[in-house]
């Protein structure tokens, strides 16, 4: 067992955390406090070739394997959670048809983001249709050579900016998952429009978007598997992006942890540094051993994921693990702030917020319970 | 055109530097690496330069160090550069600006250059030393602390600008020349995932005296003039002094005496 990064992964790392230092994080207070869109930063990102790293190599991408985007979405997330979330869910909206799609396909949507800075999405959550991902009601009716969509998604990363999404709808809402399908849907199809922008708490730099479809058609090709695959789709999709929420996490984690123990030298009660107090003291060491708990989870599913190895489980303990640590580091951090750290002032409570949404999106923190819950009595059958 | 850039590696700017409890160094353990900041200008202009051919010129980037310095050659290929001379042997440890200068030197002349760049200074000793130094081994002109570089259409010659105290110099320079890199020339580009990927496949030429035609006694410490006694740490800053319940005339009284015997100043 060998738990080095190789030069490669380290070199990735030092320019990674490079640009989001120098590029993002001067930036990022900004971004949270007025909710525009940091396009020009993430096209920076995309010219260093940060951005859409698991398109394989033989469709011009970079190919990277799930630890190394790991590496790269921690530095990314240290920089600025919010917008990290756009620039990721660009491989998220991706993954559906790099995981689902012919030959054909891949070259047709996924290699134009090779070529051109672009963005896509990926539309599953519905206003009544969360967790419960069997009971969408956004359809699709077979009409000819087309499929037409109708329904509403919200929720939506990159809803409003995005060129290209990646959608889940049923043939019939009766037949519960076996009548979903994913379809690649163009944003310019006629019939599809993005509805109005989220005011988060929380991952403001992040557009968020309702994603509206009416009768929009689009050629039956588009479809992506077999009509009723698209549950599969779906679940095959997260299975695999879910480690880079744990890395996400771990980045804004640290962050919060590296402002915790510069605060905690620097500032002085009683005639003391607060770091000398073991109150201090402990909320620090257990930042730290969380956070790297945290990594190496999110490593290792990355890893089985890259070895081929079926990692639902694996991939759901890192994310459930390391954003619910990033929830305690954040919060920790803002109570070693104290006054300081609820104020705008400073940069722990933004963090604190960004956290919040890490447990609730890409699979909430219960669902991913429910998945190592069903696969430990699975086992044990 | 042969273009060279010379860089060297230096502890992380960031780096907490302790020195050894002997004197005899720093503690290198821990210590992160990276290409010395001005050293990236050189870079940059250097494959500007080459994308401004867009001809069949190539970028060459020759390091002295030891093994570790390949980490930073790495990061200027993949910044863009196409090839790279890394100089590594046992018996340049402890070499002061010229012994290291004289193997750059004929590591370049070896290779073959039309202009040479490097950084200003290194950050770690900021001596400045061997950039000037290799410029006049290999016997061609030198500009130093250039802030801006234009090559003439016949590419014979340069036009570098410096700047002075409220102005700025223009000077013309033959080719080949070295220049040295100011802050300000360019904005270093990242190395880029893509880059990094293809770093792993360039030509690094790795070269040890022998190659170059030196004995060991002409370089590193041996072949040195100036030897490194010793290493102290700073001084500790002493807390500051406050004149506190005394008349304002007293107070200034002693604070001038204060300027003048204790600290110096005036």
């Amino acid at each position: 067992m060998d738990f080095r990064l190789t030069d490669e992964q380290l070199a990735l790392q030092q320019t990674v955390r490079k640009f989001a230092q120098t590029e993002m994080v001067p930036q990022a207070a900004h971004y949270d406090q007025t909710g525009e869109f940091p396009r020009s930063i993430i096209e920076s990102a995309w010219k260093v070739g940060l951005l859409n790293e698991s398109i394989p190599a033989e469709y011009g991408g970079l190919g990277l394997d799930g630890v190394s985007a790991c590496v790269l979405t921690e530095e990314l997330a240290a920089g600025c959670a919010g917008m990290t979330t756009s620039m990721m869910v660009n491989t998220l909206g991706q993954t559906p048809i790099l995981v689902s799609g012919t030959k054909e396909q891949i070259e047709k949507w996924i290699v134009p983001f090779t070529k051109e800075f672009r963005f896509s999405s990926f539309c599953l959550t519905e206003p009544s249709s969360g967790s419960d991902v069997a009971n969408m009601s956004t359809t699709a009716k077979k009409v000819g050579d087309k499929y037409v969509l109708n329904g509403r998604k919200c929720f939506i990363t990159n809803g409003g900016v995005a060129d290209l999404f990646s959608v889940f709808a049923t043939l019939d809402p009766v037949k519960g998952h076996r009548g979903i399908c994913a379809f690649i849907v163009p944003a310019d199809t006629p019939g599809v429009s993005a509805g109005k922008k989220e005011d988060k708490m929380g991952q403001r730099a992040s557009n968020t978007t309702d994603v509206i479809f009416e009768d929009a058609a689009i050629p039956a090709e588009n479809l992506l598997g077999r009509e009723g695959e698209g549950f599969k789709i779906a679940m095959k999709t997260l299975d695999r992006t879910r480690p880079a929420i744990g890395a996400l996490a771990v980045g804004l984690a640290r962050s919060a942890y590296e402002h915790s123990v510069r605060y905690a030298r620097e500032r002085h009660a009683f005639g003391m540094p607060i770091a000398m107090f073991q109150a201090i003291q402990f909320m620090i060491a257990d930042m730290a051993k969380d956070i790297e708990a945290a990594r190496l989870l999110t490593y290792q599913a990355a890893w089985m994921i890259d070895q081929g190895m079926n990692a639902s489980k694996y991939s759901a303990f890192a994310k459930c693990f390391a954003t619910d640590a990033a929830m305690r580091v954040t919060t920790d951090a803002v109570q070693i702030f104290g006054g300081y750290g609820y104020s705008k002032e400073y940069p722990v409570e933004k963090l604190m917020r960004d956290a919040k949404l890490l447990q609730i999106y890409e699979g909430t923190n219960q669902i991913q319970r429910m998945v190592i819950a069903r696969e430990v009595f699975k086992e044990s059958q | 055109m042969k273009i060279v850039v010379i860089i060297k590696q230096v502890p992380d700017t960031e780096t907490k530097i302790k020195v050894k409890a002997d004197g005899s160094g720093i503690e290198t353990d821990g210590i992160k690496y990276v290409v010395s900041p001005y050293d990236e200008f050189a870079i940059e202009e250097g494959l500007r330069l080459k994308e401004k051919l867009a001809d069949d010129s190539t970028v060459t980037v020759v390091s002295v160090g030891p093994e570790r310095t390949i980490e930073s050659i790495r990061t200027a290929l993949a910044m863009g550069a196409d090839d790279a001379i890394h100089v590594n042997d046992p018996a340049l440890e402890g070499g002061d600006s010229l012994a290291t200068a004289r193997v750059m030197a004929k590591a370049i002349k070896d290779h073959g250059f039309d202009i040479v760049f490097a950084g200003k200074q290194a950050i770690d000793l900021d001596q400045a030393q061997v950039g000037p130094a290799v410029a006049e081994l290999l016997d061609i002109p030198q500009v130093n602390v250039v802030a801006k570089f234009e090559l003439a259409a016949d590419k014979t010659k340069a036009t570098v600008s410096r700047r002075i105290e409220g102005a700025d110099e223009l000077i013309e320079v033959s080719l080949p020349a070295l220049l040295t890199c100011e802050k300000g020339l360019n904005e270093p580009r990242y190395a880029s995932l893509p880059g990094i990927m293809k770093a792993k496949k360039k030509p690094v030429k790795q070269v040890d005296l022998a190659a170059l035609g030196f004995n060991a006694s002409e370089v590193g410490a041996a072949g040195s003039h100036v030897k490194i006694l010793k290493w102290l740490p700073l001084p500790e800053r002493q807390a500051g002094k406050i004149l506190k319940g005394m008349e304002t005339q007293a107070a200034v009284k002693e604070l001038v005496r204060l300027l003048r015997e204790e600290a110096k100043v005036i």
